[in-house]
């Protein structure tokens, strides 16, 4: 087991009081899983994904363990998580423009990188340049600036550095969302490439996309307000979901081939609960069709079928 | 109604302006009364740029642009391109950014009777705006006298399209309106559309998601590197893509229920029945269109 995650919880502080962004998450990510972390904007799924890696001056660790590969991860200790990042955990952030120091050539910035955390480019450099030629990037990309590179070249040159050190968790932050579909398409082909090989044991792949995810994770867990809904493998969470939230949540995409005239889609009614003082009980329930007088307590997230699990008072 | 007849638009770019860039290239098409057209292009293939010389932001570079028989490029003058307004209106990709946070949000409501409608009473513009906000969907009560962040982006985009609404808007522009809302509230967008279609509206709608454009279009025109691609009947397009580019757009779009490996299997058992894609000579600016069956255009090959 790579990764489990147990109650976490994790708020952001602002001036009018805690926000629960993440209010008590559990899951486990298997060996070589990519899991396909989905959900509205302001659920807590990029919340979650920075949570496993770094937590940012507004963040608040208030409970919960995280153990990657048998080993407590100190979250709420910057210092502490210094040697886990890269080596351990590494990240493909949304914006790979961004991401690249525009005042570097990308060999410098690879070379600068690999120094700062205690290694000798010199040892990696063959294996750098095979992973470019891998993801189809000729190995000239290394003496030139960002500038020069088109958007899915440059997140190509993000996803090779995020895993040139073999780390066990990849932890992809809408890593395809910014790129037109040809290049999302082999950029997230040469993702599930890249855990094939073992350059990353396991990977969590946080997208608002869920057709996206279809095509290339194993599981899906998906996300409401902060909680759990439903966790299961990818075909059953979209053939047959059992959590009311995804199985709105499925219907409402479009799909090509489908018109409005054949079949009108209808959306959720309602917004997602403000998290600055989450609702008691299940949090879905005021948009949920099928809320009865159970649903003011917190349903539990149990396994209703093996690795299928969801937290709904209906499914359990 | 809307009808573009061989537009071209070249910007000019690199510091002096001396570089040249062809973004949109001898595009021609129609928008009837109560017609949804889809512009669907990946980025750089001038979809906005259309978009935004149908709304009179940018001057074609040549070609005419004519709103019910008039050259919208002759339309001189504050007042007659504020009539022009009246007609065509846009709604855009962010609508975040379209509020001035210190205000209330229906202060766009306002404007618009400010600029428009001065001589209404009170009452009666009350009634507009209900029926306005009913159209779209919402309910009065949840979304007048609210600030922007007090709304979803959901709601938020649905009140741009309720203050179009207001004026009699014969011609929608609808640049990527849904691409920033989530999943559960784009569809509710996307229906409305269906739904102002139905009372005759022209909506020109551009995106980049060929599963969108397929879900409320009539007629859907694929452009690359600012010229047709293909061009016809959205069924016909998505049942039997003729052009390569198109297909391959197909096979790269991320499918529910259909996998990649599946969807290319599908259009390798389908090949493209034998059509002859125009081609013009190097120098030639021009991109000819050929109707390889009724109403179902295919453009030239860019490589």
């Amino acid at each position: 087991m790579t990764l489990r995650v147990k109650d976490l919880k994790v708020y952001y502080q602002t001036l009018r009081g805690d926000v629960h962004a993440l209010d008590g998450v559990t899951f486990d990510l298997a060996d070589g899983e990519i899991m396909g972390l989905a959900g509205e904007s302001g659920c807590g799924k990029s919340t979650l994904g920075k949570s496993l890696i770094r937590l940012d001056s507004r963040m608040r660790h208030v409970g919960g363990s995280i153990e990657l590969d048998g080993k407590d991860l100190p979250i709420a200790d910057d210092d502490a998580m210094v040697p886990f990042r890269y080596h351990e955990i590494s990240l493909i952030p949304q914006y790979a423009m961004s991401a690249l120091n525009p005042t570097r050539k990308i060999g410098r910035m690879i070379n600068e990188l690999l120094r700062a955390r205690g290694l000798r480019p010199a040892d990696i450099a063959e294996e750098l340049e095979r992973r470019l030629e891998l993801v189809g990037l000729d190995t000239d990309v290394l003496n030139r600036f960002p500038i020069e590179l088109s958007g899915g070249m440059k997140q190509r040159v993000v996803m090779v550095m995020s895993t040139l050190l073999n780390p066990s968790l990849l932890i992809a932050d809408e890593a395809t969302s910014a790129l037109d579909v040809s290049t999302q398409r082999s950029v997230a082909e040469s993702m599930v490439e890249f855990r094939d090989r073992g350059y990353v044991k396991s990977m969590v792949f946080v997208t608002h996309d869920i057709s996206l995810v279809y095509q290339m994770a194993d599981t899906i867990m998906v996300m409401y307000a902060g909680r759990i809904a439903e966790k299961a493998s990818t075909s059953t969470i979209i053939n047959n979901p059992q959590h009311p939230y995804t199985q709105m949540l499925i219907s409402a995409l479009p799909e090509v081939g489908s018109t409005a005239e054949e079949t009108r889609l209808e959306g959720i009614p309602g917004t997602p609960p403000g998290l600055l003082h989450p609702p008691t009980g299940c949090r879905f329930k005021d948009r949920c069709p099928m809320a009865f007088s159970k649903c003011n307590e917190q349903p539990p997230l149990l396994e209703i079928e093996p690795g299928h699990w969801a937290a709904c008072w209906k499914t359990g | 109604m809307l009808e573009l007849d061989r537009v071209h638009k070249v910007y000019r770019v690199g510091a002096f302006g001396g570089g040249r860039l062809r973004a949109v290239r001898d595009v021609s098409l129609t928008v009837k009364p109560g017609e949804v057209v889809s512009l669907i292009g990946e980025s750089g293939s001038g979809k906005s740029t259309i978009g935004k010389m149908v709304l009179g932001l940018f001057r074609p570079t040549s070609g005419r642009i004519t709103v019910e028989g008039t050259d919208i490029t002759t339309i001189k003058g504050f007042a007659a391109r504020k009539e022009y307004y009246r007609k065509v209106q846009g709604v855009f990709q962010d609508p975040f950014s379209c509020f001035n946070p210190i205000f209330k949000a229906d202060r766009v409501f306002e404007m618009i009777r400010s600029s428009y409608f001065p001589g209404v009473s009170d009452a009666d513009w009350r009634d507009k705006v209900l029926a306005a906000v009913g159209t779209v969907r919402l309910d009065p009560e949840n979304v007048l006298n609210k600030y922007p962040h007090q709304l979803s982006g959901g709601q938020l985009q649905r009140l741009l399209i309720a203050r179009a609404l207001l004026l009699d808007i014969k011609l929608l522009v609808a640049d990527e309106i849904i691409s920033m809302l989530d999943a559960s509230t784009r569809i509710d967008v996307l229906n409305l559309l269906g739904d102002l279609k139905e009372r005759g509206l022209g909506i020109l709608f551009v995106t980049h998601d060929l599963s969108l454009g397929n879900y409320v279009s009539d007629t859907s025109v694929i452009l690359r590197k600012g010229a047709i691609a293909e061009m016809g009947p959205t069924l016909r397009v998505f049942d039997n893509p003729l052009h390569p580019y198109s297909r391959h757009l197909l096979s790269c779009v991320p499918q529910l229920h259909r996998t990649w490996a599946e969807v290319d299997a599908e259009l390798a058992a389908n090949p493209p029945e034998d059509v002859t894609l125009p081609t013009v000579a190097e120098d030639d600016d021009s991109a000819p269109l050929l109707e390889a069956e009724e109403g179902h255009f295919v453009g030239i090959d860019q490589g």
